[in-house]
């Protein structure tokens, strides 16, 4: 089994829960914690020594899918119908479920609660909109700490383009250079020319976690995996989890999933099927939630989560409105050139950033779609 | 004459079943060598003319023959991937343009240094240069990190002098650029605006190594030079006692001698120093892996690294054995045509250029067969 691990306390539960697996049935898993999931899987299947079990990262399932890598066993599971369909979507290629969701993330906006009251804010200012956002962002940035901070990446940025009420594409035509993106992009500019938003290379962080952990930024856009992470490396850090604030289109998060991928015509397939509906079973997936904070992938178990965890109640209620991130087949690459363009995203102007991104899209789009 | 008895002959006598012998000692290595090189460099042409997607073998029979079809990907389709292979030539431009003069002049004064019977403590400051080579790369990024970080040691420094050092291994901007903002030009021409080759603008060809990328150049010498002192300590240490008494007694200074003796008799080393600079400065990889490849605005992406990403992450091995070709090809021109600059010139053509032949220079082509 590789998995792409979010740090120990992830990969410790995963090799728990495979040895009590392995316990019940006899078998043995050897759990391996990537340092490079999507390198090690890409030489794993040229080497044609592929991983029985693997995570499959949300943004490469549907390039894996398409190169014909992936068994798509996930029908022939028990708890096939247990889980959320947005993610059930996400996970099929051409009317085929491929592969079980592993769990679930959505974004949600962490507020540090020791600057929040040192700031003299209250709960009554949590922001909704974006108007708020940007006035507790400004209210929060001091010398040692700015208001605002999140991951330079489409996976966090397109999120503001969401709720201005745009999307990347529609259909098979890219709609990244629409106007709602273009707003997206420019409010997301006035933060950063405010002074109140900063990304974590520009302090030093290596993600949003570990600039907010540091008490370099007051708030953060993350997922639920934050939680573990704290507990982990800063567990003094105090805080909060609210949902995202509106945009003048509404709410909007991002859902990101893993699944359990299978590599086609694997040996083991029978032995795997039974370790993925173990691992994908209410009770696991809750264990999971406990050790790292993520959501379960089914419903039942989502809506026990919320119950368990009030604290991580609005990841949860993003689940209504949360969109799942732009990832067809070829669409990796055009994401990797619109990461590296963000990085003049204080200077640039939005149109011109995205029409570049409208272009290079497009040519993916009409590329995948032979 | 005598080179002619020694040749084995075919047949009877003492040297019977000397050939068999010989290809029986040398089977090993000539064995080795097909299956761990040629093979695979035959397997990665194969792989950059078909559509293997880096599932099961690439000689598996879904496999398609797809003729140059990844080559033109990158270089004549227009399109995202001719434009990052683009900016990754570019950038590896500046980095080979800036490293190997650079390293070659630092090694150079380094040997010489190290060389004079006169300095005390050589042995010190032979392996305080040399120690950054034995040292890996990636320990060595490691540490360049928290030195180039926004707050680390260098930018303290440019504090202490009142300075404001740039974030930098995030900062993209190409250091020519940078200058040109200096007197008022942010913006290109309309000339230098129009695409330039493999889709990427004149003006951004122009743009000159970006800070990130001077960063990493500054770190490739930091690591190279050393290695290249030993090289040229070992050319230098081959130039006789002798011939330094010679330009002694022909009245030539310091200068005049390291210039007018000792450089062009170091020419084999230098022309080996230049090559091992030129290709490794062309395939420079782990500095940009540890780094992530994808930081400040891509201007630290390289062919290599591209090649490696393209297979890898993208999937599209084809496309990425394709750019570890084109790099082939293009290291394979940039040694021949290195080679005929630095060619050795025959002694008319040498005179002329200096037009009084002193004793150093008979001096040095008296030696000149010892040498080489």
């Amino acid at each position: 089994m590789l998995i792409g691990s979010s740090g120990d306390a992830e990969t410790q539960a995963v090799q728990a829960a495979a040895d009590a697996w392995g316990e019940e049935t006899g078998n043995t898993v050897e759990v391996i914690a990537a340092s490079d999931l999507v390198q090690q899987l890409g030489q794993g299947f040229s080497g044609n020594n592929p991983p029985d079990i693997f995570y499959m990262p949300w943004d490469q399932f549907q390039s894996y899918a398409a190169q014909g890598f992936l068994e798509p066993y996930a029908s022939e599971l028990s708890n096939a119908g247990d889980f959320l369909p947005a993610l059930v979507e996400q996970f099929t290629y051409e009317d085929e479920f491929y592969c079980a969701p592993k769990d679930f993330s959505t974004l949600g906006l962490q507020i540090n609660t020791e600057a929040w009251e040192a700031a003299g804010l209250t709960d009554a200012d949590v922001p909704t909109d974006w108007d708020q956002l940007a006035t507790v962002a400004q209210t929060l940035t001091t010398d040692e700490q700015v208001g605002l901070s999140f991951g330079r990446e489409y996976a966090r940025l397109g999120v503001f383009m969401n709720q201005a009420g745009g999307a990347l594409v529609d259909g098979d035509t890219a709609t990244a250079d629409a106007a709602e993106n273009v707003e997206g992009v420019e409010y997301v500019q006035s933060l950063i020319e405010a002074g109140s938003l900063k990304f974590p290379q520009d302090l030093e962080a290596g993600w949003g976690g570990e600039a907010f952990g540091l008490g370099k930024a007051a708030m953060v856009i993350e997922g639920p995996w934050i939680n573990g992470a704290m507990e982990n490396d800063f567990p003094e850090r105090q805080f909060i989890s609210t949902e995202l604030p509106a945009g003048p289109g509404g709410p909007s998060t991002y859902a990101f999933s893993n699944c359990w991928g299978m590599p086609v015509g694997s040996e083991t397939k029978d032995a795997t099927i039974d370790l993925i509906e173990f691992l994908t079973s209410d009770e696991q997936q809750l264990a999971f939630a406990d050790a790292f904070g993520v959501i379960p992938s089914t419903e039942s178990g989502s809506a026990a989560y919320a119950e368990q965890f009030p604290e991580n109640a609005a990841f949860v209620a993003g689940v209504d409105y949360a969109a799942s991130p732009v990832a067809f087949q070829g669409a990796a690459p055009v994401f990797a050139d619109f990461n590296t363009q963000l990085e003049q995203v204080g200077s640039a102007d939005a149109a011109t950033l995205l029409d570049a991104l409208q272009g290079n899209l497009q040519s993916a789009l009409d590329a995948a779609n032979g | 004459m005598a080179q002619t008895a020694a040749r084995p002959r075919r047949g009877g006598g003492i040297r019977r079943g000397e050939a068999r012998a010989g290809v029986l000692f040398v089977a090993p290595a000539v064995l080795l060598t097909v299956v761990f090189l040629v093979l695979p460099i035959a397997l990665a042409l194969w792989v950059s003319l078909s559509d293997w997607n880096g599932f099961q073998s690439p000689l598996n029979p879904r496999v398609n023959f797809v003729g140059l079809e990844n080559y033109a990907a990158v270089t004549t389709d227009e399109g995202l991937a001719q434009q990052n292979f683009g900016t990754a030539v570019r950038n590896n431009l500046y980095y080979v343009l800036f490293v190997v003069p650079l390293q070659t002049i630092i090694a150079l004064l380094l040997a010489v240094q190290v060389n004079r019977a006169m300095l005390r403590g050589r042995g010190f400051f032979r392996t305080a240069f040399y120690f950054p080579s034995v040292t890996s790369t990636v320990a060595i990024v490691i540490v360049f990190q928290f030195l180039f970080t926004a707050s680390g040691a260098i930018n303290a420094v440019i504090g202490f002098f009142g300075g404001e050092g740039p974030n930098w291994l995030n900062d993209s901007t190409g250091i020519f650029h940078g200058l040109l903002s200096t007197v008022g030009v942010t913006e290109p021409s309309a000339a230098l605006a129009a695409d330039g080759p493999l889709g990427v603008s004149w003006w951004q060809w122009l743009a000159g190594p970006s800070v990130a990328m001077s960063s990493l150049i500054m770190l490739s010498i930091f690591t190279t030079s050393g290695t290249f002192m030993l090289l040229f300590l070992a050319g230098l240490q081959n130039i006789g006692a002798e011939i330094d008494e010679a330009t002694r007694m022909d009245g030539a200074g310091p200068v005049r001698k390291f210039f007018s003796v000792t450089l062009p008799m170091l020419r084999p080393t230098l022309f080996t120093v230049l090559t091992l600079g030129l290709i490794g400065s062309w395939q420079v990889f782990d500095q940009i892996y540890v780094l992530g490849g994808g930081t400040a605005g891509g201007t630290i992406n390289t062919p290599a690294f591209l090649s490696y990403r393209t297979s890898f992450v993208d999937l599209a091995w084809g496309q990425g054995a394709a750019i570890a070709f084109i790099l082939f090809v293009f290291i394979i021109l940039l040694t021949l045509l290195q080679r005929w600059i630095l060619r050795e010139r025959t002694p008319r053509a040498f005179r002329r250029r200096d037009p009084q032949p002193t004793a150093a220079a008979d001096a040095q082509r008296a030696t000149e067969g010892g040498v080489r």
